[in-house]
């Protein structure tokens, strides 16, 4: 005995809802970032010198890789909320299953030119 | 096409129960409700489920298919089956009654809560509304009336799961197209009934209403266009009035 | 107001709010590609900031606009999974404190370098 089924991954498994996942994923962790963010960059009320030590915390690979990760989470949240916008405020076209593809490869470039850019 | 028998899984019970598996025979252009309703004749007479048409008009025999929501009738078992395994549940977010048969109250009630139903003020003593069919309002609404409420967007929203509450894609849609029916005398109850967490803006626009829904009607911009009317009310106004 | 009238404003909000941050994190994408070259320094962050008035105002409507945006995001995230422990309003509102304050502080930290 056991209880009804529910919605599962199945019912989940097309490209619109990924789009909806991956823009509460990657707003759900920029939020949590973002005062952590804020309070580093307040350090700079230390003056220069002051501010180079608290930088400093982030020459460990653990802040290296997650700066990574978030400037890829920012892209795939400032992709997938322009296409919100157009499909809530714009003319109706679909569920913009192209902006979706090009939200993927913006996300990508967005991750390799950081990598390319980052000493 | 193989000659072995289908592994149906059938959910059998109500709120609680099990998946019971049946052997159904194999045949050519078989579709989900002849499947179900071989178990139902030859195997166990006991197994209640629902259909009417059979021909994808009425929207009654619509039921988990696979994990996903379908009209049984126009599913084919050849595009859906894996291996030789299928697995039929009775439709999400709607109370079972048994086996196969979901309680349909909540999904019209709140029809209703969205003020989905018409209401003029006209009578047959007054000449016909005259209503021109390319108008901007009249080609919004065509665009959604076809619905026949067969649950199959409500089954497959996460938010209605989520959210005990909120009115559902078909109910929206519904709404919408009265909206833009320029002869409703109740546009303002509407717009307030459609406001708020259980309303237009809780919808996440996953789109799996507009995915799913059998007539290729799009709920997603039905609800889009009340989440800007209604936003647009309740900050400005609207032309039946402030919400 | 009513609670539907509110969930309006609110969604208008976080829309509007949306869009401004649309500009502001595109910008942003760009000066984070354009300052990461060749490492990053306390002094070539604050080089670019300090006493830049354009940089000032830029920042603070960024924070402006997240700490409308971010807070209903989150407001809805935890109303949706944990319905039934009331934390989606405390703890948005707590979101939204925090991004006002320390942002605020972040934006004149880095206007003044440090000699307030």
């Amino acid at each position: 005995m056991s209880s009804r089924p529910r919605i599962d991954y199945r019912a989940k498994s097309h490209l619109s809802y990924f789009a909806y996942a991956c823009h509460r994923f990657s707003g759900l962790l920029l939020a949590c970032f973002l005062p952590l963010h804020f309070l580093m960059l307040s350090q700079s009320l230390r003056g220069a010198a002051g501010f180079e030590s608290a930088l400093g915390l982030t020459d460990i690979w653990v802040f290296k890789f997650g700066e990574w990760a978030l400037v890829i989470l920012l892209a795939i949240h400032l992709a997938g909320g322009v296409r919100l916008l157009m499909i809530e405020f714009g003319p109706w076209r679909g569920l913009r299953k192209g902006w979706i593809q090009v939200s993927i490869l913006f996300a990508i470039a967005c991750g390799l030119l950081f990598l390319y850019f980052a000493n | 096409m193989s000659n072995t028998d289908l592994k149906v899984k059938v959910w059998r019970g109500a709120e609680q129960g099990e998946f019971v598996e049946y052997l159904v025979p194999r045949n050519s252009n078989q579709t989900v409700l002849d499947v179900v309703t071989y178990i139902q004749r030859k195997l166990d007479p006991t197994l209640s489920y629902r259909f009417a048409c059979r021909v994808g008009m009425c929207g009654s025999c619509a039921m988990t298919v696979n994990g996903v929501a379908r009209w049984t009738c126009r599913t084919h078992v050849s595009q859906i089956v894996e291996g030789d395994s299928l697995e039929i549940a009775p439709l999400n977010n709607l109370p079972v009654i048994k086996d196969l048969a979901t309680d349909m109250r909540e999904f019209f009630n709140k029809w209703k809560g969205a003020v989905g139903f018409f209401k003029g003020n006209q009578s047959r003593h007054d000449d016909f509304a005259k209503v021109e069919p390319q108008s901007e309002e009249r080609q919004l609404a065509n665009a959604g009336i076809e619905c026949i409420g067969c649950g199959v967007c409500y089954a497959s929203c996460e938010v209605v799961e989520a959210r005990p509450n909120y009115l559902g894609p078909a109910a929206l849609n519904r709404a919408w197209t009265l909206t833009n029916d320029i002869r409703d005398v109740q546009q303002l109850e509407r717009l307030r009934a459609v406001a708020g967490d259980a309303g237009c803006h809780a919808c996440h626009t996953q789109g799996s209403c507009t995915e799913r829904c059998p007539k290729a009607i799009e709920p997603t911009a039905s609800i889009a266009g009340l989440k800007k009317l209604v936003a647009r009310a309740a900050v400005k106004g609207s032309k039946w009035g402030k919400l | 107001m009513s609670a539907a009238v509110m969930q309006a404003k609110l969604w208008y909000a976080q829309r509007i709010s949306a869009m401004i941050l649309g500009i502001c994190v595109a910008i942003h994408l760009v000066i984070i590609f354009y300052a990461i070259r060749g490492g990053l320094t306390a002094q070539e962050i604050l080089g670019r900031t300090q006493g830049n008035l354009t940089f000032a105002f830029f920042y603070e409507t960024f924070v402006l606009a997240c700490f409308v945006h971010a807070p209903i995001g989150v407001a809805n995230i935890l109303q949706e999974t944990l319905p039934k422990s009331g934390i989606a309003k405390p703890a948005s509102w707590l979101l939204a404190i925090s991004i006002l304050t320390l942002g605020t502080t972040a934006v004149i930290g880095v206007y003044s370098g440090g000699a307030l």
